[in-house]
């Protein structure tokens, strides 16, 4: 099976050429395969976010390699890393980063508007039906800010399921959220893993949650610590 | 609710600019207030200057041919008269070959009209009554077409024959006559007529009015000793901006004295001329005023919009549609603002037009706005706002999605 993630070495520093330069990551070294659902978890300051907005192209690594979906990122430029990131990667977050003045539709379908330019018909009829699947019917046409944190969250995964990506990348979804909700939320995200074989990288610090992923990988100040498969 | 139509970066640079109502709405009535001002300014000085030199030429010929003078012609310069073509009794001679200048002035391109004219001083007589006047005889025809007499008429029509006469109403009324009257005419010479009035009229300028007094070219000329002569020959143009480049060739062409009612208007002219140079000043301070405005609206638009931009960026909208969303921001309020702006000049226009009126009960300036004014106002609107929006859509797109999306 390939693997959607392939990390070889990588490192990030911030603050790079300042006095205040600091290697958060040291060289990771991590492979996710397609369909793969699996934890990442660790103390806070450990870099967990860090590696996970590495992974969704949203920040250069300093050095190491990364690939996703077998395309070596390293040479790539903005407009094709947006390209990459538009077609295979979903994000869910802790703070559910909904936009606030559009609907909960027309955030599930927002993906779909950038990559088409335009509202499709297709686009419309799969985000009804993914807000449908998260419990949300009749809250289609209400504004983000009208929602309970549950429900955004929730239109949050439907967003990011939204095109169907190889690779959903969610930072502590649960985080902020009570234990129930929680758990309905990582069901959630378990249940289209399952049925459309995307692979997930959750940031969790929930040993529930992360019990029930097939893989853990622990990350201790910047170093991948522990890797333990159930 | 139907799923929006429109293409995305319009989608979201309308949902931001309607989320800020408050900024929103300032801005649009800042872009507003400035396009109406200048839309109105310039119609206002565009019409009062149209106006003023509508009443200057309304009397006069655009360009004037004359025997050479071999000195003080000065006098007839004075730019703020309406220059009466009254040469010295003396000195009043006839233009050389006049038929031979009329048709060479004819030849010009850009002129539309040339009437010769036999002008010099007389006096009309009627009872104890003596007024001096202007002779002046005209073929009607050619006339009406260098002053539009038929317009000014208030009694009878513009046609001269025989004996027959046309004066002015204050004329008319000092001497105490009235058309089918009869007024004596001397000439300084000593020749006389007893000429019949078959008209009356207002060319809107009274001292015009008092001393105009039009009868045929034969009759003038035998009244001024001046057979077969003609003293000045008056000649329209096609725009009056180019009576000034004619009179040069036709000055050169002729050997005559050539001039047009710019040289003898240079005054008013430069007063015009300033007038619209600091029209111009005031529209390009309103117009930096407005860019910054809507400038600075959105370099705080884009730092409340921080995390949204995160947002789509991690959604797979790439810097340069962030940067036309911003920029879409600035043209779309630039072009509102110059539609509600035309709109608002439009009714400041009527409403003054309607408020300040002349002497004689007249609008002041008509009520009418110009389209290519408002067409202009409305594309340098939008150009302004594009413009404007630059410095805040390149800080949007050069915004950290991650910075965006950790805070
Ligand atoms: N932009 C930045 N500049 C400098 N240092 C940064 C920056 N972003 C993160 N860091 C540092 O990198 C380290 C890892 O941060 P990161 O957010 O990845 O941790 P985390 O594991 O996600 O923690 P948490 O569980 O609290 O979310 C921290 O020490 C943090 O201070
Ligand atoms: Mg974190």
């Amino acid at each position: 099976m390939t693997a959607i993630v392939a990390l070889r070495d990588l490192r990030k520093s911030y603050g790079v050429g300042t006095p205040v330069e600091t290697e958060v990551l040291h060289g990771i070294d991590i492979e996710l395969a397609e369909g793969e659902f699996c934890a990442l978890i660790g103390p806070s300051g450990s870099g967990k976010s860090t590696l996970l907005n590495l992974i969704g192209l949203l920040e250069r690594p300093t050095s190491g390699d990364l690939a996703i979906a077998g395309s070596e990122t390293a040479g790539l430029n903005e407009q094709a890393l947006t390209v990459l990131r538009g077609r295979h990667i979903g994000f869910v977050f802790q703070f559910h980063h909904l936009l606030p003045a559009f609907t909960a539709l027309e955030n599930v379908m927002m993906p779909s508007i950038i990559e088409q330019g335009v509202a499709t018909a297709d686009a419309e009829a799969i985000a009804h039906d993914l807000l449908l699947r998260v419990g949300l019917k009749g809250h289609e046409h209400k504004k983000a800010n009208q929602l309970s944190g549950g429900q955004q969250q929730r239109v949050a995964i439907a967003r990011a399921l939204s095109r169907s990506p190889r690779l959903i990348l969610a930072d502590e979804p649960t985080g902020n959220l009570d234990t129930h909700t929680a758990d309905d939320i990582f069901a959630l995200l378990r249940e289209f893993n399952r049925e459309r074989g995307s692979a997930c990288l959750i940031v969790t610090h929930d040993p529930r949650l992360a019990a029930r992923c097939d893989r853990r990988i622990e990350l201790v100040d910047g170093r991948v610590a522990h890797v333990s498969s159930s | 609710m139907a799923r929006p139509k429109l293409p995305f970066e319009f989608l979201v640079a309308l949902r931001f600019l309607r989320e800020g109502r408050m900024q929103t709405a300032l801005i649009l009535l800042g872009v507003t207030g400035g396009v109406a001002v200048i839309v109105f300014l310039s119609q206002l000085i565009s019409q009062l200057q149209a106006t003023i030199i509508d009443r200057v030429l309304g009397s006069q010929a655009h360009v004037v041919m004359r025997p050479l003078e071999e000195a003080n012609q000065r006098a007839l310069n004075d730019p703020a008269s309406i220059a009466v073509i009254e040469p010295r009794a003396q000195r009043l001679r006839s233009i050389d070959q006049w038929e031979a200048m009329v048709k060479l002035a004819e030849a010009q391109p850009r002129v539309v009209a040339v009437s010769p004219v036999v002008s010099g001083p007389a006096f009309a007589l009627r009872g104890r009554a003596s007024k001096s006047v202007a002779l002046m005889g005209v073929d009607a025809d050619r006339y009406r077409r260098i002053v539009k007499m038929d317009g000014y008429m208030t009694r009878g029509t513009f046609h001269v024959e025989g004996t027959n006469a046309i004066i002015g109403i204050e004329l008319a009324k000092d001497l105490g006559v009235t058309v089918g009257d009869k007024v004596f005419v001397r000439a300084a010479g000593g020749r006389d007529e007893l000429l019949q009035i078959t008209g009356l009229f207002d060319i809107g300028n009274k001292d015009l009015n008092r001393r105009w007094v039009f009868t045929t070219m034969k009759l003038a000329q035998s009244l001024l000793d001046l057979p077969g002569g003609v003293s000045n020959i008056d000649i329209t143009v096609t725009d009056i901006f180019d009576a000034q480049d004619v009179s040069e060739r036709l000055q050169a062409g002729s050997g005559l004295t050539v001039e047009s009612w710019m040289t003898t208007n240079s005054q008013l002219l430069a007063a015009l001329r300033n007038q619209t140079v600091s029209n111009n000043l005031i529209r390009s301070f309103v117009i930096v005023i407005v860019a910054l405005g809507i400038s600075s609206v959105l370099v705080v638009s884009v730092v409340q919009k921080q995390k949204e931009i995160g947002i789509l960026r991690a959604m797979g909208a790439s810097s340069n549609r962030i940067m036309g969303i911003f920029l879409l921001q600035g043209g779309l309020v630039g072009f509102t603002g110059a539609l509600a702006g035309v709109g608002l000049a439009w009714g400041l226009l009527q409403f003054f037009s309607s408020v300040y009126r002349t002497g004689d009960g007249a609008p002041l300036f008509q009520p009418h706005l110009d389209t290519g004014i408002a067409l202009s106002a409305a594309l340098i609107a939008l150009v302004v706002g594009v413009l404007a929006a630059l410095i805040p859509a390149r800080r949007a797109a050069k915004m950290d999605p991650v910075q965006a999306i950790r805070a």
